[in-house]
């Protein structure tokens, strides 16, 4: 087995954190997006920006 | 002054100034506005890329939403150099100063509580990869030439492609075998995996079990059997890294990265 270690941080790797971690803050000081939920901008959903035969989950929210 | 203010972290106030080359989100040097005893590291970004309909838009664009993880990433970074932040989730924007002042006001407890939990603590990120049977097989693949530790070990890897079968039979016995091979496997990458997060827990404060990562992102070769975030004093961190790293000799087939220091992103909840 190998262990790695990459210097170059993996995009999957930071939005496992930045968008399924932080604190989360809404209500009336916020703007409305915070809101939404970031979680569902999940991986299913940035795979059918670039793959487009999948549907925006975000189509509902417009 | 005009503009959207993005808030990346509320810390503890810290003595040592952010560099002047740092930039955020958007191109923006951060600035720190201190309330209490907290500071809350902002930046000011543009209304006509931050505000709630562009903003939509944008978080749907990968391009973007790279640029804009990395960016605030790259600020968490620095802050974690100097402090224990903790950090806000993406994309937190407030329209002016006194939205953001009035925010930590009303959050002062749970931030103070939170941050005396995270202080001094980091966190690092463990995945476990059962690497493809496919990839195993090809002795010829680079990852192979690559893993000097293996030859070590010739007894344990794979055998060598069955020969082309020569009867309808024949195939169907391989293919039952291969199939076996597989389940077998994943069982072994299961237990593993259950094995490695409890000893890596014994070591850590704080847990999390993050979703696998969908290879179609990541690019990773192999699928995604643990997913691990541990919350571990700076301290003893050097200790758990030699730990993670030990546990190269221990199963063939299967890969461990590790990611880290982290600032504590996935331990940033009040509910804990």
């Amino acid at each position: 087995m190998t262990v790695v270690e990459r210097r170059e941080i993996a995009l999957v790797d930071l939005l496992d954190r930045l968008l399924a971690g932080g604190v989360v803050i809404s209500g009336d000081l916020t703007l409305r997006i915070a809101d939404v939920d970031l979680v569902r901008i999940d991986l299913n959903a940035l795979i059918s920006s670039v793959n487009e035969q999948v549907p925006s989950p975000w189509g509902e929210l417009e | 002054m005009s503009g959207l203010r993005y808030v990346y972290a509320v810390c503890r106030p810290f003595g040592t100034p952010l560099s002047a080359q740092l930039t955020g989100v958007a191109g923006v040097p951060p600035k720190q506005l201190t309330h209490h005893g907290l500071v809350a590291v902002v930046g000011h970004v543009p209304e006509e890329d931050f505000a709630e309909r562009p903003l939509r838009a944008h978080l749907e664009d990968l391009d973007w939403l790279s640029a804009t993880a990395r960016a605030h990433q790259n600020v968490i970074d620095a802050l974690t150099v100097v402090t224990s932040p903790l950090p806000l989730r993406l994309a937190t924007v407030f329209l002016d100063d006194s939205g953001v002042r009035t925010m930590m006001e009303q959050r002062e407890d749970a931030f103070l509580r939170t941050l005396d939990r995270l202080d001094g603590r980091v966190e690092w990120g463990v995945k476990v990869y059962a690497e493809s049977p496919e990839a195993s097989e090809n002795t010829e693949s680079p990852e192979a030439s690559e893993t000097t530790e293996s030859s070590e070990n010739p007894d344990s890897r794979p055998a060598p492609s069955p020969a082309k079968p020569v009867s309808g039979r024949d195939y169907l016995r391989q293919r039952r075998g291969q199939h076996r091979a597989h389940e077998e496997k994943w069982e072994r990458a299961e237990e593993f995996s259950r094995r490695l997060h409890e000893t890596l827990s014994g070591y850590a404060e704080e847990t999390r079990i993050h979703a696998p990562q969908n290879a179609a992102l990541s690019h990773a070769p192999g699928r995604n059997v643990l997913n691990a975030a541990y919350l571990v004093p700076r301290s003893e961190s050097e200790a758990f890294v030699e730990l993670v790293d030990r546990t190269k000799d221990d199963s063939p087939g299967l890969r461990v990265e590790l990611t880290g220091p982290w600032a504590a992103y996935s331990f940033s909840g009040e509910d804990s």
